[in-house]
């Protein structure tokens, strides 16, 4: 019953969230909804059981890479959005699609055999620490290792595209002034 | 668990409102020990007007925060300048819920953690909200729309972001060795003496270099000396917190001390064994005792911490970062192979 509540507690928050994403116009305050959104959605991971998920989900996009995007506003220093008359395709086409994608959601939900409302809230989920690492390290090894090299690569990607030309070797001279170096 | 509703909710109350008012009485005589101690430090008495030994000092500040003038300077974003020192201080005043400071108490017949709740994997999420907290300070010194916050703000996320790194690696080696993310279960491994007298603490038992790691990433995630950059006064007036006055900077400030028991609790818990420590006399000495260990140890840290500010001077921003990065960061990741071969080879 408990768990019920919760459940319409946080999906309405992120929700909420979510659609005020859209509708602020200044960045921080989109990118502040969307830490919202990421923390409700953690909590509806707990809920369902999976309590691995919803603290990796806030340690790692609320508390790391939500930052980042909040520090590049920040940095920036974005000011407020533009209100533009929008896409005249956006309007003819975005409409349709989204009654399209929702009869979708609410067909493939309402043809399950289970009854619609009833997400599986009983913490039966298999997402224990132990549960999740015998997946990646046992069952999954080499998809996961695969994937690690991939990022790897797109890292070293980024730094050779963010360097100027010619100083690839990464390594300033130490008498550069110390303002220069933020990150 | 055969807890009807209410008790659960009636218990979860007291405990809370316990624990709150156990932090925030700790965190006020945490200033006043700061003060007291950098004075000694400096050969000087540091507060001894108010009341015996200055005892009465941090009631003193507290209600000179809350009469002074609350002042909103007219060029600030105003949701989110209010809504950041909020943010701090309940991210701050949050993680310790998750904190054990004692075996399970009965109390009337209901047998409950001494902490808020008792959750499976902790210390992920103390991790978890703290990693948060930057969020207080980064809103702090953006919605401030003064350049001194913004550059304590700018300074104070990255490098909270880039120790959060270290910290997190450095708490590795430790869980490697007890198998689980259970502060309770991971205190527990650590019951009990190595050849009939050393105790079997991690820091003991070959996590000495994760302490040092940790100790260091720890300082700079509370923004503390000598890591206090972001809030560099003779560069940035105060940094994140220069526009705030009253009570929204006693807010930070509280943040700040809380955070710095918490980090300190975690030390405890995952390096000095705990509420773990001799245990002897009448039965009610014997249930007070691993509370009173544990005081002690979060004690000693602090006492440390306030120590390194009275000694050590500030790094420059550069320094700072290629410590966190160059140094503290392969340190880590060391521990952690060292660690994980080690546990290895031992099954």
């Amino acid at each position: 019953m408990l768990q019920l509540v919760l459940f319409f507690v946080f999906g309405t928050i992120a929700v909420a969230a979510a659609v005020n994403l859209l509708a602020q116009r200044h960045p921080i305050n989109s990118a502040l909804s969307l830490v919202v959104v990421m923390a409700s959605v953690a909590m509806l991971f707990l809920l369902m059981g999976a309590e691995f998920l919803a603290a990796i989900q806030v340690i790692v996009y609320a508390g790391a890479i939500m930052v980042l995007f909040v520090f590049v506003i920040m940095l920036l220093n974005a000011g407020e959005e533009e209100r533009t008359a929008g896409s005249r395709v956006a309007k003819r086409l975005g409409f349709p699609a989204v009654v399209l994608l929702a009869g979708l959601l609410a067909w493939t939900l309402l043809t399950r055999n289970q009854h619609p409302a009833t997400v599986e809230l009983s913490g039966r989920f298999v997402g224990s620490p132990v549960a999740i690492a015998q997946l990646i390290f046992r069952d999954f090894l080499l998809p996961f290792e695969v994937t690690s090299v991939l990022i790897l690569v797109a890292i070293m990607g980024a730094v050779v595209l963010a360097s100027p030309a010619g100083t690839t070797t990464g390594r300033g001279s130490p008498e550069q002034p110390p303002a220069k170096r933020e990150e | 668990m055969g807890l009807t509703v209410t008790t659960f909710v009636v218990i979860s109350v007291i405990k809370i409102v316990i624990a709150l008012v156990v932090l925030l009485t700790a965190v006020a005589y945490t200033t006043w020990l700061e003060r007291k101690l950098v004075g000694h430090i400096q050969n000087r008495w540091g507060p001894k007007r108010v009341g015996p030994f200055g005892l009465l000092q941090p009631l003193a500040d507290g209600l000179k925060f809350i009469f002074k003038e609350d002042l909103t300077p007219p060029h600030v974003y105003k949701p989110l300048y209010i809504a950041a020192p909020i943010l701090s201080l309940a991210l701050a005043l949050t993680s310790i819920s998750l904190v054990p400071i004692g075996n399970w108490v009965e109390v009337g017949g209901v047998y409950t953690p001494i902490e808020i709740t008792d959750v499976n994997i902790g210390l992920l999420i103390i991790l978890g909200i703290t990693s948060l907290g930057v969020y207080g300070i980064a809103l702090a010194g953006w919605s401030s729309n003064s350049k001194y916050s913004l550059l304590g703000g700018l300074r104070a996320s990255a490098q909270m972001v880039s120790y959060e790194i270290a910290l997190g690696l450095s708490l590795v080696g430790v869980l490697i060795m007890s198998g689980s993310l259970n502060l309770r279960e991971i205190v527990d491994m650590q019951g009990g003496h190595m050849w009939a007298w050393i105790p079997r603490w991690n820091i003991f038992r070959g996590q000495i270099v994760a302490f040092f790691v940790y100790l260091a990433a720890a300082f700079a995630e509370t923004n503390r000396v000598p890591f206090d950059l972001p809030e560099a006064e003779s560069e940035l007036v105060a940094g994140y917190h220069t526009e705030y006055s009253s009570m929204k900077f006693a807010m930070f400030f509280m943040a700040e001390y809380a955070n710095m028991i918490t980090v300190a609790s975690i030390a405890t818990l995952l390096f000095l064994g705990g509420w773990h420590g001799p245990l002897f006399g009448p039965w009610w000495l014997q249930n007070i005792l691993p509370v009173f260990w544990f005081a002690l140890k979060v004690f000693g840290f602090i006492f440390l911490y306030i120590w390194v500010r009275g000694t050590l001077p500030r790094f420059r921003y550069d320094q700072l970062m290629a410590f966190g990065w160059k140094f503290l960061f392969p340190l880590a990741v060391a521990n952690v192979l060292v660690t994980s071969l080690i546990v290895a080879l031992q099954k």
